[in-house]
């Protein structure tokens, strides 16, 4: 009963704050909405026993995201610009309406091949769950099954998402990294030796 | 930056709270919810505080740009090494059973070593994505 009243009240939350994100054109308050429906989402797994994703989304949605999302921003703004002025609208205004409900009628439709939440005779529960769930302790002595999936079972996969990481590092360093001393003066310069 | 009483005084009793309890996420995530990927996230986001309170140029003076380059390559290192050397050790690739004297044994060193190296590399990714970003606006 707790968990229904609560589940209610972050669904509702959530509704509330993806429409208020529809509705704002300041940026900065977007960003702001962004964090606080990541941290309701968070507040979601937790009501449905999964911690570890909930941990993940509170850190990186709540917490990175917003401020990488800050700092984009700060770096995009015009310095004698006081506000955000959004671009004028280009289409029709009944046009996202109709594409919203076409998607949206898709979506519900598949809503109805899912089964119920936590029944136990789906697929996902009935192939290598169950032998997660039954040797997790025995085999590697890890009392969380989550840890013992990740680092041991799927240690492939982990690598590659550590890998993947790494990667987008590099990329970023590449892209934006580094010190820039002068940027206009430089550029010119380069590129009348490039044309030379 | 105008400095803030109330924000230093607080930020500086929060950051080794936050250390902390990145450090407990790290190595309890045998047995609550958390590991390497979390606790990376938060350590960063201990850091990426005291920038921000701080400034750019004091969050640099702790841990510099070519530390976390070294740090990020490093986790990785880590991960693929267990693997490497459970493989010298006669076994499969990332089988962390070699690594000790019997299975569970070695199943709790390989996946310690192995969620410290997802702990390193995460926490320096996110810095050096943070630094790259704030840092850009800095002639």
């Amino acid at each position: 009963m707790i968990d229904l009243i609560i589940d209610i009240t972050l669904l509702t939350f959530l509704a509330i704050t993806a429409v208020a994100i529809v509705r704002l054109s300041n940026l900065f308050a977007t960003v702001m909405l962004y964090g606080i429906f990541s941290l309701l989402s968070a507040g979601l797994f937790v009501v449905m026993d999964a911690p570890d994703v909930a941990f993940t989304e509170a850190a990186v949605g709540a917490g990175i995201s917003t401020v990488l999302m800050l700092a984009t921003l700060a770096l995009i703004r015009k310095p004698n610009e006081s506000s955000y002025i959004e671009a004028p609208q280009t289409h029709l205004p009944w046009l996202p309406l109709i594409v919203v409900a076409i998607t949206g009628s898709a979506i519900v439709y598949g809503t109805w091949d899912i089964p119920g939440f936590g029944a136990a005779d789906t697929p996902a529960q009935t192939h290598v769950a169950r032998y997660y769930i039954e040797h997790t302790l025995e085999e590697t002595g890890v009392p969380n099954i989550v840890t013992g999936v990740l680092a041991s079972y799927r240690g492939f996969d982990t690598l590659g998402e550590v890998t993947v990481i790494f990667t987008a590092a590099i990329a970023v360093m590449l892209l934006i990294g580094g010190k820039r001393p002068k940027p206009e003066a430089k550029r010119d310069e380069e590129e009348v030796q490039d044309e030379a | 930056m105008r400095p803030n009483l109330i924000l230093h005084v607080i930020a500086k009793f929060i950051i080794p709270m936050i250390i902390l309890f990145a450090l407990y996420v790290q190595f309890h995530g045998d047995f609550g919810p958390g590991g390497g990927f979390q606790a990376g996230v938060i350590f960063s986001s201990a850091i990426i505080l005291y920038s921000l309170v701080f400034g750019l140029r004091s969050a640099e003076k702790i841990i510099s740009e070519k530390w976390l380059r070294f740090l990020a390559a490093l986790g990785v290192v880590i991960y693929a090494g267990v693997g490497f050397i459970s493989l010298l050790l006669g076994g499969n690739y990332l089988e962390y059973s070699k690594l000790g004297s019997n299975q569970i044994a070695g199943q709790h060193l390989g996946i310690l070593l192995v969620e410290l190296g997802v702990g390193i590399t995460v926490a320096a990714a996110m810095l050096i994505l943070f630094f790259a970003f704030a840092g850009r606006g800095r002639e």
